[in-house]
């Protein structure tokens, strides 16, 4: 068997598992994995949020406290029930988030953008209805606070041993007033004196990651709670200072603003409870979510949002595939017209091409964008560009009265120095793109640079490899091929 | 056999009245850039089962909410496009509640981009990076491929001219073209202009590699000459390509949808200088730089003959 037969089978194999890649899903599989064509946020609607660590200016972020934020707003964003969403990091202080197809981009974002930390706060210093009327209010607590005279007792550290000791402690340190208030000269500028209690600071029992699980369950009103259940340790702490304190205020805090204010009926010894507030559906589930996956150890902000509406996208989806269908012909068309045999060669080759990317862009995957779709369609034009660069140096060799095979050899020989290296440069700007784009979490800039550098790279395997062996084929084949006029000449 | 070598100042002239105004429009009226790179807001609605707000009424749900210098489109008659500075999720949110309760219709949000400054000009400082690290990188890589020949690195430079040209054509028509049609430079405008960086160099090697090659087999000929024949011998492959890459273009340009139509048409522009640089001027730069012709420049009454 010849050398072009070998590689022959090899084209066929490659093309047959392309189209097998290429089918669409509802069509049996013959045991293929889930391949799908990923549609970006462009064509099927979604949100895009770049959220920034909320630092001062000039302070760096740890890396680690970085990538625990990065993995926690994963877990978050595929907690909304979403498929197919995109988490990553962009440099050093930025995430970028795409979830495609989200019906409540605004909650979404907030879901994902708030800390989530959630403290159980003793109240028992003043009355239920005292403290019912802080509800919605921001206070001040003593865990994880910069600023204030507190630092003792960072709490819910599961040492069991110290549990029961901290009870006595909290009625002695709750009616603290900060001091550093009243000493302030200039108090009469300020609001009545009397009414400093605003800065107290309340004493943190526990926080969220003592919740081992929570759920979202309806009240008896129409409304919604969530119902958690505690880790072993946790629910030890909440056994005693329930015990401690029934008939007591135990405030649910969340992000330093007072949600609810339960009032301890009797000890919970089973580590079970509700967090009542005015939950909608989504605002219970909001706090759910942020509950099962922790708060996040550095505040973020969102910097940028992108939200793209549903039908926008798809109607210039189809726009777009039908220009690339007829821009595709009208390629075909010329190839075949002004190259004659190797034309059409070429334009078999060509078809292998766009079977063969888009099975890679499938199976990679890439997710295609519109840009994406124009570099895709933009590349099927350089596609063919190898292969005019290549008859063009035939149709010389040819007319210098060299014989059709030698003329062959020496056109692709002669060829492919250009060939490589205008193919690397366009790899070099695809290069740059990349980086660009994932500097800045732009992947409409990644997408396209990531699917025009496939379409080099599989374009040069195509137009060079596949087209010479269809030719080779053909003229050993068909004798009548042999004549100079098959190549426009 | 053409001359195009021959009359290189009348193609490096051509290329001046293209850039010239584009220039002029550029410094009397700059680039239009889009929110991505200024930072801001862009909110894009559409209103269903009844009429959008009045633009007056528009402005002021804007102003109740902080937003003073709001700048709205309509496209179509359901359609609105508004751009203010940047703006968050709770703001956005009220302001599309208002604008439902105000014009009864049904609000659909169909886009929404917001962008802090700090991103914008971050975006606008790694873009000028981009462009930089791309033309330092090819230029590397042309001196690299073309070692064997001499001046190898005068090459890798003409290229890299050629290639600022094309990027001085497009950015000028975009300063045109953003002055009298209102288009707006964004993320998509500098991928466009990255790929014309791309598609100019990728031309300009094919011409450069015919030279290199002749330069081995016509040891004897006037560099003027060799460099003439080089291009016309890859002339049918230039404007063949050219053509290929311009048909897909122009079917994405007619047939494609409106959101990269702005980006299709820099492109189509960009490819079509590309070709052109390659063909009339990144080689006959390489002439203008074996025959030191700069000495001329200043002194038009002297004869040539020194070269």
């Amino acid at each position: 068997m010849s050398r072009q037969y070998r590689t022959l089978i090899i084209i066929v194999v490659i093309v047959i598992i392309a189209i097998w890649l290429d089918l669409p899903n509802n069509l049996s599989l013959f045991g293929r994995p889930n391949v799908f064509t990923h549609l970006g946020l462009d064509l099927v609607g979604g949100v895009q949020a770049l959220l920034e660590a909320d630092v001062p200016a000039g302070t760096t972020v740890d890396p680690t406290s970085m990538n625990t934020a990065v993995k926690i707003v994963e877990n978050r964003v595929n907690g909304l029930g979403v498929s197919e969403a995109v988490v990553q990091k962009a440099g050093s202080q930025r995430i970028v988030v795409e979830i495609p197809g989200v019906k409540d981009p605004q909650q979404a974002i907030a879901t994902i953008k708030t800390t989530g930390l959630l403290e159980f706060v003793d109240m028992s210093s003043i009355s239920p209805q005292e403290a019912f009327t802080m509800i919605n209010q921001k206070i001040v607590t003593d865990f994880g606070s910069t600023s204030g005279p507190q630092q003792p007792s960072p709490v819910v550290t599961p040492t069991l041993g110290s549990s029961p000791t901290t009870s006595p402690t909290l009625t002695a340190t709750t009616e603290v007033i900060s001091p550093t208030i009243k000493t302030t000269p200039g108090a009469i500028t300020s609001t009545t004196p009397t009414q400093t209690p605003t800065l107290q600071i309340w004493h943190t029992v526990m926080t969220g990651s003592a919740i081992q699980n929570v759920n979202v369950v309806p009240d008896q009103t129409g409304g919604y709670q969530v119902a958690f259940t505690l880790t072993s340790d946790g629910g030890k702490i909440f056994s005693d200072i329930t015990s401690a304190h029934v008939g007591d205020v135990l405030a649910i805090i969340l992000d330093k603003e007072v949600i609810s204010t339960p009032t301890i009926q009797n000890a919970i010894t089973d580590g079970k409870g509700v967090i009542t507030g005015k939950f909608t559906s989504a605002s219970a589930n909001q706090l759910a979510v942020q509950l099962r996956y922790g708060s996040l150890p550095i505040p973020l902000k969102v910097v940028e949002v992108s939200i793209v509406g549903p039908t926008l996208g798809q109607d210039s989806l189809r726009k777009s595939l039908i220009a690339g269908g007829v821009g595709l012909g009208i390629v075909i068309f010329f190839m075949a017209f002004y190259y004659r045999l190797p034309g059409l060669l070429a334009d078999l080759a060509l078809i292998c091409y766009a079977l063969i990317a888009f099975s890679v862009f499938r199976s990679y995957p890439i997710t295609l964008t519109l840009p994406g779709i124009a570099g895709f369609v933009l590349s099927i034009g350089m596609a063919v560009d190898a292969n005019i660069l290549i008859f063009e140096r035939l149709k010389e060799e040819l007319r210098a009265g060299r014989s059709l095979r030698p003329a062959i050899d020496l056109g692709w020989g002669r060829a492919w120095p250009s060939i490589r290296d205008s193919n690397f440069s366009t790899l070099i700007t695809c290069g740059v793109l990349y980086f660009f784009g994932s500097a800045f979490g732009a992947s409409i800039v990644k997408g396209f640079s990531l699917t025009l550098a496939i379409g080099v790279l599989v374009s040069l395997f195509t137009a060079v490899i596949v087209t010479r062996t269809f030719l080779h084929l053909v003229l050993d084949n068909l004798r009548f091929a042999e004549h100079p006029k098959w190549f426009g000449v | 056999m053409l001359d195009i070598v021959g009359k290189r100042y009348w193609f490096f002239g051509l290329s001046l009245i293209v850039i010239i105004p584009g220039m002029i429009a550029l410094i009397l009226w700059g680039l239009p850039l889009a929110i991505d790179f200024t930072g801001g807001s862009l909110l894009e609605v559409k209103f269903t089962n009844g009429l959008p707000p009045q633009l007056s009424d528009v402005r002021a749900i804007y102003a109740d909410n902080g937003f003073t210098d709001v700048q709205i489109q309509t496209s179509g008659n359901d359609t609105l496009i508004i751009r203010s500075k940047d703006m968050d999720e709770t703001q956005r949110a009220t302001i599309i509640a208002d604008m439902a309760k105000k014009s009864g219709a049904q609000v659909t949000v169909q886009r929404f981009d917001s962008v802090g400054p700090a991103v914008g000009q971050e975006v606008t400082r790694q873009a000028g990076f981009a462009v930089a690290a791309a033309a330092f990188f090819i230029m590397i890589y042309i001196t690299i491929a073309f070692r064997r020949v001499p001046n190898a690195f005068r090459y890798g430079v003409s290229a890299v001219i050629a290639m600022f040209h094309d990027i001085l054509v497009v950015i000028g028509v975009e300063a045109l073209i953003g002055h009298f049609l209102g288009w707006e430079a964004d993320s998509l405008f500098l991928t466009a202009l990255l790929t014309v960086i791309g598609f100019s160099v990728h031309d300009t090697i094919v011409v450069f590699d015919r030279i290199r090659e002749n330069a081995n087999i016509y040891r004897r000929v006037l560099y003027e000459k060799l460099v003439n024949h080089s291009i016309v011998q890859t002339l049918d492959r230039s404007i063949n390509t050219q053509l290929t890459v311009m048909f897909t273009l122009l079917s994405l340009a007619l047939l494609g949808g409106v959101t990269t139509r702005h980006f299709v048409i820099i492109l189509l522009i960009g490819v079509f200088t590309g070709t052109y640089s390659s063909i009339f001027n990144a080689a006959s730069i390489l002439v203008v730089w074996e025959n030191r012709e700069w000495r001329h420049w200043f002194r038009l009454g002297e004869s040539k003959a020194s070269a």
